[in-house]
């Protein structure tokens, strides 16, 4: 059982591999929706997360049909993300696994995300493009860790999506309704292209995408601009780390993996290097309880464990700070 | 110099390098292809930017004391350079090999961290600080692709174009990555001297703290 709440979702899930293949026989979700304009408070979205936390549990349980002591072990999301909000997590997982006598297992959020698309879509040895509200990190697997070829300096691009949506009075996340904006123009406006070596700087460009609403261009023109610029920066730093590392699988987590325009700039990348783009399905791009529970067992089948003191949250915990046990 | 004769040598991701004959000599030809995946009018900004800033940065950074390749010509259109071509490894195969043990390894990543500073205290920023840049010509050391540099002394744009270095020390030579980067560093303070050296790799640590998952999101 995996229990996910770094930040907006609270989600649990109980995946198996009893019947031989992984099988997530559950993953529920109850997302906090902050008011429109506004971003994520941490302390009203870790309320949230207490208020759903029972009934989410219990879901999951019946949804997966399992009753608590059939479950081998629970994993909690440990970091990185929000503290307030990953404490719901690990009170809720630290309380199952004392009562009912089951391991814990610290879970790395980013690391899951990536196992988790990696399972799903048969990736064996991938750079990955991991994208979303919480992370811009390009990785590939090496010496027991994932290891970081290149990253964002500052906002992540989900960051940068949100809050150029907020500026132009959307809710957040404002992923869907940028990509059906973006979709309707071919104006492109001149916008701060801005990579450095392999890191790309998203800061400059929101900025000055802003400030293009502010002189009231077309926000259809202004989101398409925005998207060609940031996500080329994006498509040129996977292509730089794919011509370093000479991988032949390219896989692309995280909740911005559903942009189809990324996925087209990356198919034709990987086209170029004989390289083949694997893409998380859509329903488990977001932040959910079945990565922390696949990434979970297997850390539970590697004898990745925690004590119940030792497992406080980390909140800035670097995927590239984790012995990895369950890769060769 | 008509392309039949060219012999692919590498397909970056900046760039395909070929080499092939320039009256008479053998030469790079590097060409900024367009990309696909780019929008055309960027694409095209991109390319012609990129094109004319590496040939003057390489003849800049000559002049600072930092081995490149000579530059024959520039048609900033198709963006395309040619340029000396040097018989050499790359600095990638020599620290993953170990070529010539460990103290010319170490040798080798001084006199890089000496570059750097040559580059720094000439304004120059080179954007792309990889081993696999860094060519070893016989006993000297030549750095290529400037197609990243830029002008800065800012402390923050130093530490980053260190701080790159770093990342491919951690990556790609995982085994040796304090040996890569503490000689590295070794060589930058010989040239940059104590005090300066010392503000940059201040700053280093601070870029580093800033990265993304060493801090709380939002």
């Amino acid at each position: 059982m995996g229990v996910e709440s770094t930040a907006h979702t609270f989600g649990v899930s109980v995946v198996s591999t009893r019947s031989g293949a992984p099988t997530i026989l559950s993953d529920v979700r109850d997302i906090y929706r902050p008011e429109k304009g506004e971003g994520i408070h941490p302390r009203e979205a870790s309320r949230h997360h207490t208020q759903v936390a029972a009934p989410v549990l219990s879901k999951a349980l019946k949804d997966a049909g399992v009753k608590i002591s059939d479950v081998d072990a629970v994993a909690f999301s440990q970091g990185p993300g929000l503290g307030p909000c990953l404490r719901v997590g690990a009170v809720v997982a630290r309380s199952v696994s004392a009562y009912y006598g089951k391991p814990l297992i610290p879970v790395n959020h980013a690391i899951a995300h990536i196992e988790l698309a990696a399972m799903l879509t048969d990736a064996s040895d991938p750079l990955v493009l991991l994208v979303s509200g919480g992370h811009t990190v390009i990785t590939a697997f090496a010496a027991r860790r994932w290891r970081v070829f290149g990253e964002t300096l500052d906002l992540t691009v989900g960051q940068m999506i949100d809050q150029f949506g907020r500026a132009a009075g959307y809710a957040s996340p404002f992923g869907r309704e940028f990509e059906a904006l973006s979709n309707k123009s071919n104006v492109l406006l001149d916008l701060p292209y801005t990579v450095k070596g392999n890191d790309v700087s998203f800061s400059g460009l929101l900025t000055a995408s802003k400030r293009l609403l502010a002189e009231r261009r077309g926000l259809e023109d202004v989101c398409f601009s925005l998207r060609e610029t940031g996500f080329a920066m994006l498509a040129e730093v996977v292509e730089r780390a794919l011509a370093f590392t000479e991988k032949k699988e390219v896989l692309i987590a995280g909740g911005v993996a559903a942009n189809l325009r990324l996925r087209e700039m990356l198919t034709q990348i990987c086209g170029v290097h004989g390289a083949k783009l694997f893409a998380v399905p859509r329903e488990y791009s977001g932040d959910c309880g079945a990565q922390i529970a696949w990434n979970g067992l297997q850390g539970l089948e590697a004898g990745v464990r925690i004590d119940v003191e030792k497992s406080s949250v980390k909140q800035s915990w670097r995927l590239d700070q984790v012995d990895i046990a369950w890769r060769r | 110099m008509k392309k039949v004769e060219m012999k692919l040598l590498t397909r970056g991701a900046e760039a395909a390098v070929y080499l092939g004959d320039w009256f008479g000599q053998e030469a790079v030809f590097k060409i900024r292809e367009p990309k696909q995946y780019r929008h055309p009018v960027l694409d095209s900004k991109i390319r012609r930017l990129r094109t004319l800033h590496e040939a003057s940065f390489i003849a800049e950074a000559r002049r600072l004391g930092v081995a490149t390749p000579l530059i024959y010509f520039v048609d900033q259109e198709r963006g395309e350079i040619v340029m000396q071509f040097l018989h050499g490894r790359r600095l990638k195969e020599i620290v993953n090999g170990d070529v010539g043990g460990a103290e010319a390894v170490e040798g080798w990543c001084r006199e890089v961290g000496r570059y750097v500073a040559r580059l720094h205290l000439g304004r120059i920023i080179h954007g792309d600080l990889t081993t696999s840049n860094f060519i070893v010509v016989g006993d000297r050391l030549a750095l290529i692709d400037f197609g990243l540099a830029f002008y800065s002394t800012r402390l923050e744009d130093r530490a980053v174009d260190l701080h790159l270095l770093d990342t491919v020390a951690e990556s790609a030579h995982h085994r040796s990555a304090e040996r890569v980067t503490g000689a590295v560093l070794e060589g930058y303070r010989e040239v940059m001297g104590e005090a300066e050296a010392e503000k940059v790799l201040r700053q280093l640590k601070e870029v580093e703290r800033r990265g993304r998952y060493k801090k709380q999101v939002d």
